[in-house]
């Protein structure tokens, strides 16, 4: 293990390995990436993997078009010698009240000022995209071609791969035990492998993060909340896009080698690191699930599993560094979107670190809003 | 082993290939799985799991007693949603 780093980044995932990944394209030298088990082990790894557009506040629009404008040439990018398996098959988000109905117009509104092309649908416009769709109870939908799917392992590791070729130092199976601070600056980090002496550690552990900021004192507004998936077998292709819907809570889309993924969310859980699989969540999705496209009810399930949303207020990201620590920098609380936001992390993440003007204005989502009250609260998540 | 010998049903995967992987640095059977879905498929690592971890045996020096064979997901055999939610209402499952 090297003793002296430019930057350490705590966390493995898509944020960790796309930050270290533009810090070294813009020069940085020593950039470590330290990970407790193996890359996209956390949340990156246990994630539906979809990729959207289609979102109800601007910074959230503006950093997933960002991402998702990168997915499209990431494997050239990134020269990966495998593929990150994009496919845009679309997002189907279906309106189950008048309300979210209402919401879906504004949100196609600002979608399309920021040149995401949604478009709000009839239900008859719906089941062209999806005919075996039960608009049963429905009201309308929005549509984006563009947004779809991504293989998070094989993402996160083109993102490893071409860090480690501009110099990344990336230890796996390594633990962070403790952050040092010294005079208010960071100094270094304790692992169970050894020490790094730095002056900036970044925080991108994901449903983690709490307990790294516990490291240098700061008790962080998020809190990290366990959600679950299921996967069937895999089958012939008969689903195109991410069926979704807030009020009916879930998400569903087949991906590329024929298995469906689906999972919602469970307003009853407890805030804890449990990654646990319940039967509870196997009742309510394939109640619900089999109501609005009824043919799965004829598909296997295959495995279930879970993973951490790591949550703020506002339901968007924390970026850049914190006030009372110099050196300390956060790319934290996804609220269940880490992974799509992945190549504008990266990017965002380096430009603060390094002092440069930031390519979208993430000075709005400093942890310092939650403090000030400056909130802009994302409407439309699973 | 033959070199084109199939490991893992499910996902097409030989012998040569969990021999690239390894040598690529996925060393532990949960990164084999997560980078190839070697395991993922209907058997559930059930065909393929000991046939990795014999491989990362070979070429780690390990022994397999030491290795961890990645995390066994519930159900243990594939499960209509159909009957799940039939089952959950209350009604009796035929699957």
């Amino acid at each position: 293990m090297i003793k002296t780093a430019d930057v350490v980044i705590i966390g493995g995932g898509i944020s960790g390995c796309a930050i270290a990944y533009n810090l070294l394209k813009k020069g940085v030298k020593d950039v470590v990436v330290i990970e407790k088990a193996y890359l996209a082990s956390g949340a990156t790894g246990r994630c539906g993997a979809g990729i959207r557009q289609q979102w109800g506040t601007e910074m959230n629009c503006r950093i997933s078009k960002l991402s998702s404008d990168f997915f499209e040439n990431a494997n050239e990018e990134l020269d990966y010698d495998g593929d990150i398996e994009f496919k845009q098959g679309g997002y189907l988000i279906v309106s189950s009240t008048e309300k979210e109905h209402e919401q879906f117009k504004k949100n196609v509104t600002l979608q399309n000022s920021l040149g995401i092309q949604s478009k709000l649908l009839n239900l008859d416009e719906a089941r062209e995209i999806v005919p075996f769709l039960n608009t049963e109870g429905l009201i309308s939908a929005t549509f984006h071609q563009k947004d779809g799917h991504l293989n998070p392992f094989h993402t996160t590791q083109a993102f490893a791969n071409a860090a480690k070729r501009l110099g990344a130092h990336i230890y796996t199976y390594t633990e962070v035990m403790d952050i040092i601070v010294e005079g208010g600056r960071i100094v270094g980090v304790k692992t169970n492998k050894g020490d790094i002496s730095t002056n900036i550690v970044v925080n991108a552990a994901g449903g983690y993060s709490q307990l790294i900021g516990n490291m240098v004192g700061l008790e962080l507004p998020v809190f990290s909340e366990r959600h679950q998936i299921l996967v069937t077998e895999p089958v012939e292709p008969v689903l195109g896009p991410m069926v979704m819907s807030f009020s009916l809570n879930l998400y569903c889309q087949q991906v590329p080698h024929g298995s469906i993924i689906m999972g919602r969310g469970d307003e009853g859980e407890p805030r804890d690191l449990r990654i646990t699989s319940g039967w509870h969540f196997l009742e309510e999705m394939t109640k619900t699930i089999t109501k609005v496209l009824p043919p799965l009810k004829d598909v296997r399930l295959l495995r279930q599993w879970a993973g951490l949303y790591n949550m703020t207020p506002d339901r968007q990201p924390i970026y850049g560094p914190v006030d009372e620590v110099e050196g300390f920098y956060l790319a934290i609380g996804y609220s269940g979107h880490g992974f799509m936001f992945g190549p504008a992390t990266g990017l965002l993440m380096a430009e603060s670190i390094l002092g440069e003007e930031t390519t979208l204005p993430i000075d709005m989502l400093h942890l310092n809003r939650f403090k000030k009250g400056e909130l802009i609260f994302e409407p439309s998540v699973v | 082993m033959d070199d084109n010998a199939i490991v893992c049903r499910c996902s097409d995967l030989t012998v040569k290939d969990v021999r690239n992987l390894i040598a690529k640095g996925f060393t532990t059977f949960d990164e084999l799985k997560r980078i190839s879905r070697i395991g993922m498929g209907p058997c559930q690592g059930r065909t393929c799991a000991q046939l990795v971890l014999r491989e990362l045996s070979i070429a780690t020096g390990k022994q397999i007693s030491e290795l961890k064979p990645g995390t066994y997901r519930p159900p243990v055999k594939g499960i209509k949603l159909g009957a799940i939610c039939e089952c959950s209402t209350g009604g009796e499952v035929h699957d």
